[in-house]
């Protein structure tokens, strides 16, 4: 069977899985949409947390982005897991006992504001609305090579299957969907990670196969690595190259953002008890941190054989290099979607793939330029079996599990955009008389304009998938986080000075993000090149929400101060919600 | 001291205590220290780098569990458990 067929298959049987769950579950239990995992054990809200968490940027862009970075890419796989422990401790157990609402509604009533709330909805909106375009990029690649399209037909493509997907709504909310989304997605991530571990060192378990020595010339993978790619006149793939303070707040911005942001959060409300909500987390992480200690084998592995593809013979032999007639069929299959392109600058029919650090030997070799102009980092993860060489069967469940992770997280973000839209600000401030009929079709107008949004960003994004979604995380941090910790750790912070320390949070992250990267991300309006140069001590847009949450910390403490403390029924609110006893069911939320 | 308030002071003193663990391993050895733990290399990975990219993480998820187990104890001995 080709490869067409095959992918063709395996994706349609994966989504006839899910639909078939969620109608069967559906059947057995209306409630549970709303009153999702009364019942839920914690194992399985944790696993259904992990297919709800993990979206296109971990599961498409992520490992492509440490194929390219090596140890700097550490940020994402720290940051979107550390964030768990700060959840459990810090989060997770006093909402759940506070129990009943969305975020924005537990902070209206902590700051006992309307305005607290009004604010939590916006950045909560801008937050998931930044996430969601990340998702496009990488709805648009996973689509665009399924369908062997361009981009941006892909891109179509998957906004219309989104759109669809995030209407028929329910399917997100059952527990018993995601947790067989989940097994499609890890099964898809592993399997090809232990073949290729295999091939290479003859471990099978990739996190172990990282540190095991080559079959072939028995060196230890990273080291072969790191001189493949010194060789070439790439930075050294285990050296840290960009700045460390900058290092340092880009995994804390993803660590504090995976702590605010609200389709996490939601998850941890529904729980029967609070000391399960403690223990969720921690089963979250479990399932999570099976693909994210994968991550780093799939993107060393891939990167090696990516260069090991090119570079078939010595470096500067002359024929030492891959023929571009001579190129592999997902080479060929990649260069439709334009997000591979090469371009032969030495005219001798070779493709010559290499780094600035090549000096005087270019010249010496003949060489005109690094002749692969564009290798999108986002198609690694896809790619990575094709380029290993692995059976068809397996490079369509990649398909199907890339998929997958992009749609069920960008419906679930769609869902929670379009229901703060109609429920918190429509119904809850301007109409509060809007029938229900009325809320679901603003919801689903909310829904299809957020789409169209985040697909012309999609069209252009302002970076690869992870690093979107990783401003998202930064926005989250600069906003969220900070009053939920304030709100359950300080009696002392009220309704101003939450309020002003949101504000002033997103507002600086918002600002310096756009400063690089185009006002409303629109290319050309950006004030400043983005480059490490230009950054204020090195701070990038992506990691800038640490920073903005130490501003909001700061403002809320300040403006706190020098206003009436909250009245005392708040802050008897906050002492029960510190302890478990007490805690009512699991609510409608 | 009310019972709350030192099963609060007790709770917030183990995150304290986890949260240093969780710095150390992850912004310490991975990051702030990552040149010096790089010297010291165990099969095929350099200390640091494997922080960074697999220990931090296995650790957080001990530290989680740990945390749960503690808090478990904590909730009766303090008699604010759920029935």
């Amino acid at each position: 069977m080709d490869l067409r067929t095959m992918t063709f298959l395996v994706v349609g049987a994966t989504f006839a899985l899910y639909i078939i769950i969620a109608i069967r579950s559906r059947v057995t239990s209306t409630g549970e949409f709303y009153v999702a995992g009364k019942g839920v054990h914690p194992v399985l809200n944790g696993m259904a947390t992990g297919a709800d968490w993990m979206s296109a940027a971990s599961f498409i862009s992520m490992a492509g982005l440490i194929a390219f970075q090596g140890y700097d890419a550490s940020v994402f796989l720290m940051g979107w897991t550390g964030g768990y422990v700060l959840l459990a401790m810090l989060l997770a157990p006093y909402l759940r006992k506070y129990g009943k609402y969305t975020v924005p509604a537990f902070i209206g009533d902590r700051f006992y504001s309307r305005t607290a709330r009004v604010t939590a909805v916006v950045c909560l909106i801008i937050a998931s609305l930044t996430y969601v375009i990340g998702q496009m990029k990488g709805i648009g690649v996973a689509f665009s090579r399924f369908l062997e399209v361009s981009f941006e037909m892909g891109l179509v493509a998957g906004m219309i299957i989104v759109f669809f997907y995030a209407v028929l709504g329910g399917m997100k909310g059952v527990t018993n969907t995601q947790i067989a989304q989940y097994c499609v997605l890890i099964f898809a991530y592993t399997v090809p990670a232990i073949f290729i571990s295999l091939q290479l060192t003859g471990m099978p378990i990739p996190q172990l196969g990282l540190g095991s020595s080559m079959t072939e010339g028995g060196m230890h993978v990273l080291d072969k690595l790191d001189k493949v790619l010194v060789d070439l006149g790439f930075a050294e793939y285990t050296a840290q190259k960009g700045g460390t303070l900058n290092i340092f707040l880009y995994t804390m911005s993803l660590m504090i953002g995976t702590a605010g942001l609200p389709h996490v959060i939601i998850r941890f409300f529904t729980v029967p008890r609070v000391r399960d909500a403690r223990s969720s987390a921690g089963w979250a992480l479990v399932f999570i941190a099976i693909l994210y200690t994968t991550a780093p084998a799939v993107g060393a592995m891939a990167r090696l054989n990516l260069m090991d593809t090119i570079q078939t013979g010595e470096v500067g032999s002359p024929t030492g290099n891959l023929e571009y007639e001579k190129r592999p069929q997902w080479f060929k299959n990649w260069e439709k979607t334009g997000l591979l392109v090469f371009e032969d600058k030495n005219n001798d029919g070779r493709i010559q793939y290499y780094g600035p650090g090549l000096g005087d030997k270019e010249a010496e070799y003949g060489w005109a330029g690094n002749e692969m102009v564009k290798v999108d980092r986002d198609i690694m993860v896809l790619a990575n079996p094709e380029i290993a060489n692995l059976p068809n069967w397996v490079i369509a469940l990649v398909a199907a599990g890339g998929i997958a992770a992009a749609l069920s997280t960008a419906a679930g973000l769609l869902l929670a955009i379009s229901s703060s839209i109609s429920h918190d600000v429509l119904k809850g401030i301007f109409m509060p008389d809007l029938t229900d009929k009325g809320e679901l079709l603003a919801g689903r107008i909310a829904m299809a304009g957020a789409i169209l949004v985040a697909g012309y960003f999609g069209l252009h994004p302002p970076g690869f998938a992870a690093q979107v979604v990783a401003l998202a995380f930064g926005l989250a941090a600069s906003s969220i986080f900070p009053a939920l910790m304030m709100g359950i750790f300080s009696k002392k912070v009220n309704r101003t000075g939450a309020t002003a320390g949101m504000l002033f949070g997103i507002g600086s992250t918002l600002l310096y993000i756009f400063w690089f990267k185009g006002w409303f991300f629109i290319p050309g309006t950006e004030m400043l090149p983005n480059t490490a140069d230009n950054w204020i001590l090195g701070i990038s847009p992506e990691a800038f929400g640490a920073v903005g949450a130490m501003i909001n910390f700061a403002v809320a403490f300040a403006v706190s101060s020098m206003t009436p403390p909250p009245p005392d029924h708040i802050q008897h609110l906050v002492e029960d919600i510190r302890v478990p006893r007490g805690a009512a069911a699991a609510q409608d939320h | 001291m009310s019972d709350a308030s030192a099963y609060w002071a007790e709770n917030k003193r183990l995150i304290v205590g986890c949260l240093i663990v969780w710095f150390i391993v992850s912004y310490g050895f991975g990051i702030l220290l990552v040149d010096q733990m790089n010297k010291i290399s165990i099969a095929g990975y350099d200390l640091g780098f494997w922080f960074a990219q697999q220990g931090s993480m296995y650790i957080f998820v001990a530290l989680i569990f740990f945390y749960v187990v503690k808090m478990n104890k904590l909730d009766r001995k303090y008699n604010v458990h759920e029935e």
